[in-house]
C-alpha cells in the first residue's frame, strides 16, 4: 500500500459533520523563575490567552505572529505535546487532550528545526518514524523512495547523513516524514524559515501540491506575511498569546482600510511587525 | 483483523521501529562502540587482576578473578540497560526528535519496551564479548560453567532492570539537565548494594535488606554459581526476579505517564541542543 492510498484510508475514517479544528477559549500559562522577585519565585505567563477558532475540512489557515506570540505554543498544543490550561481543542470531533492517541493518528507537523537523528540517513529516519504509525517495512520500501520523489528529493542522496543535506533538503525531508504518515491535519509550524529563495518556493509549491491532491486541513504558522497570503484561505494574527483576527486577506485589509498585511498588523497592534520585544522572549516560552 | 488484533500489530510495529532505529544509531556509531568496548575491558581488566595481587592457592585465585569477572560484567550490562533507558528521553531531546516521537501514536509501553528490548540484545553481545576478551586475556579457567543458565538468568533479571530503569527514564522528562546524572546515581546505587565484587554479607545489615529488593543481587548470585559451579537455574534466584519485574514494569510506566504529564503541563517536552 503506498501513502497515497494510506492517506485515502485515513481520510475516509475521520468525521465529515464536524469542523477539521474546533478552538475554543484555549488557554495555556508557563511558570517561569522570576530572579527579580525572589530566588523561588514563579511568575505566570500567559503564552495563549483565550483563543477561539474553527478550521473546516480542507481548509488552509495561516496564523501570523512574531517571535513569543504563541504560533509554537498552539502548534504543540494541537500536536498533544502541551497540556491546557483552560478551553478546549478538538480535531474532527476529537478532544485534542483527552483523547490523544486517536489525534496521533490524525495529525502530524512540520518544524522550523530540522529535528532528525543526524547521523541516519533520510531513508533511514522516515522508516524507523513510519513503523510509529503501523507501516511495516513492506509497506515503506515503497511509500519512502516515492514521497522522497514526490518531494523533489535526489534519489541518490536517500543513503546519505542527514548532517550532509542542506537545511533546504532536510526540510523536503520533513515534509516528506509528516505526509508519509497521511496525516488530515497538517500542521506546520514555520516551514520555510531559514531556507533560501528557490528552496522556500519549492517547500511553497509543495504544500499548494499537498492541497490539491490530498485530503488535508493545513494549519501553517508562520510570520512571512507574503507566504501566508499565498498559501492560506484565511489568515488570523497572533498577538502575545491572543488571536486578534482570523479572515480572508480580503477582509483584513478592508477592516482596517489597509493595503498590506504588514499594515493590518500596525493597525491592530500600534507596533511594526519587524519589532521585536526581548522581554517578551525572556518570559513568554519561545520555541526553537 | 479485528481491532484489537490491528491495534496490536500497529503497536508491535511500532516496537519494531524503535529496535530499528537503535540498529541505524549502531551501525552509524560502531567506532564508538569499537572504543568504548575497547574502554570497557581494560576497565574489566583492572578489576580482575587484584585476584593476581592477593597471595592464595591457584585455584582460589582463578574463584576469586572469576567472581570479579561476573560482577564487572553484569556491572557493564546493566550500565547499557539504564543508559538505554535513561537516555531514552535525553538522546532524542538532544537530537531534536523528542516531539516527533511523542506525539506519534504508539503506546509508552511499547516505547519504552522496544528501547529494553534493543538494550536486552546490545547489553548481552557486549557482555558475552566482554566475559570472553576477559577470560582469554587473563586465562581463568571455567570447566564447570554453566553458560546457558548464566544467559537465562540474565534474561530473566533484564526484565526487572528494564523496569527499574523505566522508572529511571523519566527523570531527564523532569530535570532536563540533571535527569540522565541521577539515572547513573541509581545504577551505582543498585550495585553497591547488590554485591558487585563481594558478597553481600559484608554489608551493614540495613544494606543486606536493602540488597532483597534489587533484582542484581539474585542476577549476580545465580550468575556466579552458574559460572563458577556450573549450578543450574535456581528458582531461589528466579522467584525474586519475576516479583521485581512484576512490580518494577508497571510501576516504572505509571512512574513515566505522571512525568510525560508532568513535562506536558510545563512545557518540558521539547528539544535542547
Amino acid at each position: 500500500m503506498s501513502a497515497f492510498a494510506a492517506s485515502t484510508a485515513l481520510s475516509a475514517s475521520v468525521r465529515r459533520d464536524v469542523p477539521a479544528v474546533e478552538v475554543d477559549h484555549l488557554t495555556k500559562v508557563f511558570r517561569r523563575r522570576d530572579p527579580k522577585a525572589g530566588r523561588f519565585a514563579r511568575r505566570r505567563m500567559p503564552a495563549l490567552q483565550d483563543v477561539t477558532f474553527t478550521m473546516k475540512r480542507g481548509e488552509c489557515v495561516a496564523i501570523l505572529g512574531q517571535n513569543g506570540s504563541g504560533k509554537s505554543t498552539l502548534v504543540r498544543l494541537l500536536s498533544t505535546l502541551l497540556l491546557e490550561d483552560g478551553g478546549n481543542a478538538r480535531i474532527f470531533g476529537h478532544d485534542v487532550f483527552r483523547e490523544a492517541r486517536t489525534i496521533r493518528r490524525l495529525v502530524n507537523r512540520v518544524s522550523v528545526e530540522a529535528s532528525f537523528f543526524k547521523k541516519m540517513s533520510a531513508d533511514e529516519n522516515l522508516s524507523y518514524a513510519a513503523r510509529f504509525y503501523g507501516m511495516p517495512p513492506k509497506v515503506t520500501r515503497v511509500a519512502v523512495p516515492e514521497i522522497l520523489a514526490k518531494v523533489g528529493f535526489p534519489p541518490d542522496r536517500r543513503g546519505e547523513s542527514m548532517q550532509n543535506l542542506s537545511r533546504g533538503m532536510q526540510q523536503k525531508v520533513a515534509l516528506a516524514r509528516a505526509l508519509l504518515t497521511s496525516p488530515v491535519l497538517l500542521l506546520l509550524d514555520e516551514p520555510t524559515t531559514g531556507l533560501d529563495p528557490r528552496s522556500k518556493l519549492e517547500v511553497q509549491d509543495f504544500i499548494r501540491e499537498v492541497r490539491r491532491t490530498h485530503d488535508a486541513t493545513i494549519l501553517l504558522c508562520t510570520h512571512d506575511m507574503a507566504e501566508a497570503e499565498a498559501l492560506a484561505d484565511r489568515v488570523g494574527l497572533l498577538d502575545r498569546g491572543e488571536l486578534l483576527f482570523l479572515e480572508p486577506v480580503a477582509d483584513v485589509k478592508q477592516r482596517y482600510g489597509v493595503q498590506t498585511l504588514e499594515e493590518a498588523f500596525f493597525a491592530a497592534t500600534g507596533r511594526a511587525f519587524e519589532e521585536e520585544h526581548d522581554e517578551d522572549d525572556e518570559y513568554r516560552e519561545v520555541f526553537g | 483483523m479485528t481491532a484489537v488484533g490491528a491495534t496490536l500489530r500497529s503497536e508491535l510495529i511500532g516496537l519494531g521501529g524503535i529496535v530499528e532505529r537503535n540498529v541505524y544509531l549502531t551501525k552509524r556509531y560502531f567506532l564508538w562502540d569499537v572504543a568504548f568496548m575497547i574502554w570497557t575491558i581494560a576497565n574489566t581488566l583492572t578489576i580482575v587482576f587484584i585476584a593476581r595481587s592477593v597471595h592464595l592457592t591457584a585455584a582460589a585465585e582463578n574463584t576469586l578473578a572469576t567472581r570479579l569477572l561476573v560482577g564487572a560484567v553484569i556491572w557493564a550490562f546493566l550500565g547499557i540497560i539504564f543508559e538505554f533507558m535513561t537516555e531514552t528521553v535525553a538522546w532524542e531531546r538532544w537530537e531534536g526528535t523528542i516531539e516527533y516521537t511523542f506525539m506519534a501514536p504508539i503506546s509508552r509501553v511499547m516505547h519504552l519496551g522496544g528501547q529494553g528490548a534493543y538494550a536486552v540484545l546490545y547489553g548481552l553481545i557486549r557482555a558475552t564479548i566482554l566475559f570472553f576478551a576477559v577470560v582469554l586475556f587473563i586465562g581463568i579457567h571455567i570447566p564447570h560453567a554453566n553458560f546457558g543458565a548464566a544467559f537465562a538468568l540474565l534474561a530473566i533479571a533484564s526484565l526487572s532492570f528494564i523496569g527499574v530503569g523505566m522508572m529511571t527514564s523519566v527523570l531527564p522528562l523532569i530535570s532536563p539537565e540533571k535527569g540522565a546524572q541521577l539515572g547513573f546515581v541509581a545504577q551505582g546505587l543498585m550495585l553497591v548494594v547488590s554485591g558487585v565484587y563481594y558478597p553481600v554479607s559484608v554489608m551493614p545489615h540495613w544494606m543486606q535488606l536493602i540488597s532483597k529488593l534489587s533484582p542484581a543481587t539474585y542476577a549476580l548470585r545465580g550468575d556466579r554459581a552458574s559460572i563458577v559451579n556450573g549450578t543450574g537455574l535456581a528458582w531461589a534466584d528466579v522467584w525474586p526476579l519475576l516479583i521485581i519485574a512484576a512490580f518494577a514494569t508497571p510501576v516504572g510506566l505509571a512512574i513515566f505517564h505522571r512525568g510525560e504529564q508532568h513535562a506536558k503541563k510545563h512545557g518540558k517536552l521539547k528539544r535542547s541542543g
